[in-house]
């Protein structure tokens, strides 16, 4: 992974929520999910930051990053995109749905377009198992999506990203 | 408080917002105000009425009219019509699927009546975020008469009685529960409410914290009053944003009414909660492991004993719930243990909350006493399958549970039940299914979740399921043998029998399942090198019936790797060295002279 050099802005904001939290090392869960609400990822940069603030081993703070799937060290998409892979949306095809967004984004879950508007990854259970399958791109779910709709769905954000780059 | 002569009940439930139900909401407030009925018109949003499938859902009382699938647009119709005219709008109306008759009282829904609602008793009654109506509907009076008028051992002494089990799957009398952590000295104790549901394709937890999170918060402080703790916890998923933002503003309101804080009510006593935000990992669900996610750790288990009930979190005597268990202890305060252990069957009492999801019509949430059977949950609640299609299986228990066939649909729901046919209760999951669906598939769907799962810790878990999947991957692609199959069934025994914690130690249940349940279809998949129910890709075949093909063209057209030749008007072959096995010429095709063999 390339080295990244996080801005100084970036530095004091997580010292901030460190702070917050007393540097408590029990926190650690919960500064790892302020950090990312704020950064979008947690690249390494970030966890030696914040496990000095926390006085622990980045070796530590690594381990939890990996364990839980909600942290990523990877950005996200401009628009990410998210298929639903619960047992009530994988009955009702989601697997297909999922295939054909690979096939037409040309990307594997948990990768990023080279353009940077969609990534990909997968979910387990939004909850909305009545509109299985579920898509969701950002905060907005897309119920009972077929592969034929899949296109259209992208679309619409292709569109919008054409469309602010003209305003632009 | 205006005085309101009708009430619109908007569904506010995680499926419902995704279909634009906050739009309606405002709609409705819009209209209604525009036409000067505000004060006489109230708007809520509620939590899940469960009936997710007709979703978006509008309630409006006191009529108990129950539209369905109602969209941003329909609202200025159904407030001139139904609220200023009091004519009901026929075309949003539930229509009964058997009699093609439509409902105009929700109490005539086949949905509702053989459901017993106690843990989701006020979701989509009341506005979750508003106190007041949990307290007019006998909210926190299970804490003031058990602060008040009870010793902690009585109180726990209803529970006991009342034949209360674990929710979470596990079945382990709360009662008894309580009073190993009542009986544990230490200067300080913990309640954790367990609402980190990681199983895929359940969202009952969810719904109630959605619906009706005042009952859990009560529940909980009934509890720290029992076990003798002052602090609760509340662990939940970070993937459920409006249920912690309710969660929230329950918390705050509590601590407003002085029923959360210092000396409650008066008594002296004193308690209040944190949340603890989960991660995403599945295996949290498990107590040790979740208490030390909450300390901050991977949230990797350790060996019992010590039970949490003596050593938790921080090293203190923990008690851990989850959510619907919690849910079900106000209602058992005020109403007694007798009238709890009145419903359901011998060894499990009251009722238990199933989100119903896959091959079914109604998808939901419904909550319906121990002891009924499937069939009665799955046609007469579930409406059937869908498309007509015919029931083939239905798993329970999530990841941790096994496949039912047909011939336990008369068997009583409970826990022991379950466990006997193979499955188990678990936290609520049911999934139907019809008969496309391979069960080898769904087995491998399993342990691809449980392989990503696993925290790694322990080898049979982290290496033996890792074995059992690629030995699953090989029969659907056409690679298996025989032997294959008995590898799988030993390796699942060693795994079951050796592995440290809950998740290991069920994960290979919907392997032995389905190979209990459904032989011959595994048979076919490493003998024929066939899948009955043309889910796996690698075994099907397509060809094209000679005598059926009128040679349109249709299939040649589509088919995206040219697989398919042939003249105009004459048979077209397909060359199964090209074939990608997509489907299109099977969809396309007008004649149904493709067939999948």
């Amino acid at each position: 992974m390339p080295k990244i050099k996080l801005a100084e802005k970036a530095v004091d904001l997580i010292r901030e929520i460190c702070t917050k939290f007393n540097n408590d090392e029990g926190e650690l869960i919960n500064v790892l999910h302020q950090v990312q609400s704020k950064l979008g990822y947690l690249p390494a940069e970030v966890q030696e930051v914040i496990a000095r603030e926390l006085n622990i081993s980045v070796a530590k703070v690594y381990g939890v990053v990996t364990f839980y799937s909600f942290f990523t060290m990877l950005p996200k998409g401009q628009h990410p995109i998210s298929v639903c892979m619960g047992t009530a949306c994988y009955v009702r095809g989601a697997e297909q749905v999922l295939s054909e967004i690979k096939r037409q984004l040309s990307i594997e879950v948990g990768e990023t377009t080279p353009d940077g508007r969609f990534s990909l990854s997968c979910l387990r259970c939004v909850g909305a198992c009545g509109l299985a399958p579920v898509v969701m791109v950002g905060e907005k779910v897309y119920g009972r999506v077929s592969p034929q709709q899949v296109h259209k769905i992208i679309a619409e954000y292709k569109e919008g990203c054409a469309a602010e780059a003209k305003t632009a | 408080m205006a005085d309101y002569t009708m009430h619109v009940l908007v569904c506010g439930g995680t499926g419902c917002k995704a279909s634009q139900s906050e739009l309606i909401k405002l709609n409705f407030q819009n209209r209604l105000s525009e036409l000067g009925l505000s004060d006489e018109v109230q708007v809520v949003m509620t939590g899940c009425f469960g009936f997710c499938e007709k979703g978006p859902i509008v309630k409006i009382l006191p009529d108990n009219t129950f539209y369905v699938h109602v969209t941003p647009e329909d609202v200025t119709e159904l407030v001139e019509e139904h609220i200023v005219k009091g004519r009901k709008v026929e075309r949003l109306l539930y229509v009964d699927p058997e009699t093609q008759a439509s409902v105009h009282d929700a109490k005539g829904m086949e949905f509702y009546k053989k459901q017993v609602r106690i843990a989701l008793r006020n979701c989509g009654f009341i506005n979750p975020e508003n106190i007041d109506e949990y307290i007019a509907r006998d909210g926190y009076a299970a804490l003031g008469s058990c602060l008040l008028e009870k010793t902690p051992e009585e109180t726990i002494r209803i529970i006991k009685d009342s034949g209360l089990r674990g929710r979470g799957g596990g079945g382990f009398p709360t009662g008894l529960k309580w009073e190993i952590t009542r009986k544990s000295v230490s200067d300080q104790k913990y309640v954790v409410c367990n609402a980190d549901e990681g199983d895929p394709g359940a969202f009952m937890d969810r719904s109630i914290l959605e619906g009706d999170p005042h009952s859990v918060i009560e529940a909980m402080a009934i509890c720290g009053y029992c076990i003798g703790a002052d602090k609760g916890l509340v662990y939940i998923r970070a993937e459920y944003p409006l249920a912690v933002e309710r969660l929230k503003i329950a918390i705050k309101q509590a601590r407003e009414y002085g029923l959360l804080g210092e000396d409650i009510m008066g008594s002296g006593f004193n308690f209040d909660i944190e949340i603890r935000y989960g991660a995403g990992a599945f295996v949290c669900g498990e107590e040790t492991a979740l208490i030390h996610s909450m300390e901050g750790l991977r949230g990797e288990p350790t060996v019992k004993p010590p039970f949490p009930a003596e050593s938790g979190y921080k090293g203190k005597p923990t008690n851990v719930n989850n959510v619907e268990t919690f849910a079900n202890i106000p209602p058992i305060i005020n109403k007694g243990a007798g009238w709890f252990a009145a419903i359901g069957t011998e060894k499990s009492k009251g009722t238990k909350v199933f989100a119903l999801a896959g091959k079914i019509n109604n998808v939901g949430l419904i909550e319906v006493p121990m002891g009924t059977t499937l069939r009665e949950v799955i046609y007469d609640i579930g409406g059937g399958i869908k498309d007509g299609r015919e029931f083939k299986a239905v798993q329970t228990g999530g990841p941790s549970g096994g496949c039912l066939t047909k011939d336990f649909l008369d068997t009583p729901i409970d826990y022991d039940n379950l466990l006997a046919a193979g499955s188990m209760m678990g936290s609520g999951g049911m999934i139907v299914m019809d008969e496309t669906d391979c069960m080898v598939s769904i087995a491998k769907f399993y342990l691809e979740f449980t392989l990503d799962e696993s925290c790694g810790k322990c080898a049979p878990c982290r290496i033996g399921n890792k074995r059992l999947h690629e030995i699953l991957e090989r029969i659907t692609e056409g690679n298996g043998t025989k032997e294959d199959l008995d590898r799988l069934r030993m390796l699942s025994t060693v795994i079951k029998d050796a592995s440290l914690c809950g998740l290991g130690q069920t994960s290979p249940n919907p392997v032995l399942s389905t190979l209990d349940h459904f032989y011959d279809e595994y048979l076919a998949h490493v003998d024929s090198k066939t899948c009955p129910s043309g889910q796996c890709k690698a075994l099907l075949k397509y060809t094209i019936l000679e005598d059926k093909c009128t040679g349109c063209t249709l299939c040649f057209r589509n088919c995206p790797v040219g697989a398919i030749s042939g003249e105009k008007r004459s048979p077209h072959y397909i060359d199964q060295s090209l074939c990608i096995k997509c489907g299109v010429c099977y969809e396309k095709c007008k004649f149904d002279a493709i067939i999948i063999g």
